[in-house]
């Protein structure tokens, strides 16, 4: 890395406060991070460190029934999202900026099969026919390892596994291309086979699209394999940030320290009495 | 793994599913069988649906069993009339993965803990709140305030609370399904060294049923790995997991992530084979050991070392077993 990689997305002390009950509590405090393009980023942290609503501000996403007031700068290829309309944003999320979440079943419709809903995304944000929207779905859905496109796309999410529906899910958030893929906490909700799939997966997408990636997950042996740089998020505040290798070699905040101690080792040497 | 005898033992277990909607029956826990020894754990391990959670149920009699036997403490658990396996309920006791729902949302934490005592008549009325504080301090909790409700504690003291509530009744035997799994890294740890520090005193037998197989490792004497409803891998923790002997154990804990990256993109970078773990029921002449089980009639299971043996079931083609050319 020669010079300061121009920014695709430049945040800048943005803040978080929900309003909930007439009280308002922050949860995020201030915090400030790039990502360049093309460049895999992790954010890693407990429950309630603010790592999701991070990765949501960049989508302008409050957590379901929750208000949230956001403060700060969020500059994404050099635009402020956080002063566009609702309107020009709804046309930044999906096309510009995806978004993948855990539980792949609560962001499918049920209703719906799962190649119209790709279609209804491709329509909606490239302007294609639906004829030409459904030959890219089929494309779309070998691209994420599903095997007879054509025939799944007529499936409707329940007659898929989790793995297959989240990689459904992935076919979705990369239809547009899009320049920054949020994947928050991708394959918690998978067992550790389809897990490691996934992540194989997102990595060959990263590659083949040269898509940014901000992947959000309490795990740091998922975080170890997939990002360039990490960001370790306690309490609304980014406590360590750093090179991943030398993150991982040599944490330097007590906190980083701490939560890569508690990391339970396959390769363990610790034995019960 | 001889001498003593075992706190728990289990053979053939096995639960069906009864057919539904159309669906053929299913075979939710197929001829399992292992031993737990006093005052040791075994790690049942598996992904989703390997059947581990019906396994861990059908051996505290809260599944309908459709074959083999379970004994605790040499009695057979297995169709033992209602009113003694009522009686030995205090000596088995679950602690589940949610310490949300778990506990009862308008019960103080006093209640909570003397409705065990109150239903086994294990102390007499008027030492409940002695009892109480004493299990508060067994899992390092302030006995002060058991006034208060479940809300009002994190994730990691609640499930220290369903601890205590488990323990209550001085059970000998614990059937612990993913009770880490909902808590954060540190608070797991805290967790799992508080399991073994009452293993140590109170000389208690787990049963840890986990998809974290790392988890497992920090806790388990011996692990067994599910699959398709079988055991298909048994024997002392290290072996298993230094020595994984079954192909399918083999690809669990190659997928599993590990916190050093360098390591861990070599791992992803590798192109990820997709084993079909195939099953052979019905099928004639020699299994990949080499042994024609429908002629000797003995079991599909193979000795690779001591304690340590392996089923010839779900073996992919091409895969030789360990020593075998």
């Amino acid at each position: 890395m020669t010079g300061k990689p121009a920014s695709l997305l430049e945040v800048r002390d943005l803040t978080a406060t929900f309003h909930r009950d007439g009280a308002p509590s922050r949860v995020v405090n201030g915090i400030s991070f790039d990502i360049a393009p093309g460049e895999a980023v992790g954010f890693v942290g407990e429950s309630g460190s603010g790592k999701s609503v991070t990765a949501r501000a960049v989508m302008r996403l409050a957590p379901e029934g929750s208000s949230i007031e956001w403060g700060g700068r969020i500059r994404f290829q050099g635009q402020e999202l956080l002063s566009l309309t609702e309107r020009e944003m709804r046309d930044v999320r999906g096309r510009r900026i995806a978004m993948v979440f855990q539980d792949p079943m609560a962001s499918l419709n049920p209703v719906m099969s799962v190649g119209a809903q790709i279609d209804d995304m491709l329509v909606r944000h490239t302007g294609v026919s639906t004829r030409a929207a459904r030959k890219r779905t089929v494309e779309l859905l070998g691209l994420v390892g599903i095997r007879d496109p054509a025939i799944r796309a007529d499936d409707f999410p329940h007659q898929f596994s989790g793995g297959m529906r989240q990689r459904v899910l992935i076919a979705i958030s990369v239809s547009c291309q899009p320049d920054l893929l949020i994947a928050d906490e991708p394959t918690t909700a998978l067992d550790v086979t389809v897990q490691a799939q996934i992540l194989r997966l997102l990595m060959r997408l990263r590659r083949e699209l040269g898509m940014a990636l901000m992947l959000i997950t309490h795990d740091f042996g998922v975080i170890a394999g997939m990002v360039e740089r990490v960001y370790v998020m306690h309490r609304g505040d980014i406590v360590e940030s750093g090179e991943v290798d030398t993150l991982f070699a040599a944490p330097k905040h007590a906190y980083t320290q701490a939560l890569l101690a508690a990391v339970p080792r396959i390769e363990s040497t610790r034995r019960p009495a | 793994m001889t001498g003593a005898a075992p706190l728990l033992r289990v053979r053939d277990l096995s639960v069906t599913f009864p057919p539904r909607r159309g669906r053929p029956p299913v075979r939710a826990v197929d001829r399992v069988s292992f031993d737990i020894q006093p005052g040791q754990t075994v790690g049942l391990v598996g992904e989703s649906g390997s059947g581990k959670t019906t396994t861990g149920r059908a051996i505290l009699q809260l599944q309908p069993v459709t074959g083999g036997s379970v004994h605790l403490l040499g009695h057979q658990l297995t169709g033992m009339p209602r009113t003694e396996l009522r009686k030995m309920r205090r000596h088995m006791q679950f602690v589940l993965q949610n310490p949300y729902s778990s506990l009862h949302p308008r019960m103080k934490v006093a209640d909570i803990l003397a409705e065990p005592l109150k239903v086994h008549g294990s102390v007499p009325p008027a030492q409940i709140p002695e009892r109480v504080a004493e299990l508060m301090t067994l899992v390092n909790m302030d006995p002060a305030v058991v006034k208060r409700y479940p809300h009002e504690f994190s994730g990691g003291q609640r499930q220290r609370i369903v601890i205590a509530r488990a323990l209550a009744v001085n059970p000998d035997f614990v059937v612990c399904d993913e009770p880490v799994s909902a808590l954060d890294v540190r608070t797991q740890a805290q967790i799992v060294d508080l399991l073994h520090d009452l293993q140590a005193k109170l000389r208690l037998s787990y049963l840890f049923i986990a998809h974290d197989l790392a988890i497992v490792r920090a806790v388990a004497h011996r692990v067994a790995v599910m699959y398709g409803g079988r055991i298909v891998e048994l024997g002392d923790a290290d072996d298993v997991y230094d020595n994984p002997a079954h192909p399918y154990t083999r690809n669990l804990l190659e997928a599993v992530p590990v916190p050093d990256p360098a390591r861990q993109r070599a791992k992803l970078a590798d192109i990820a084979p997709d084993p079909q773990f195939r099953g052979r029921d019905g099928e004639q002449g020699p299994c990949v050991f080499g042994e024609d089980h429908a002629a000797t009639g003995a079991s599909e299971w193979h000795e690779v070392g001591p304690g340590h043996g392996v089923s010839c079931r779900f073996w992919p083609p091409g895969i030789t077993p360990p020593g075998r050319p």
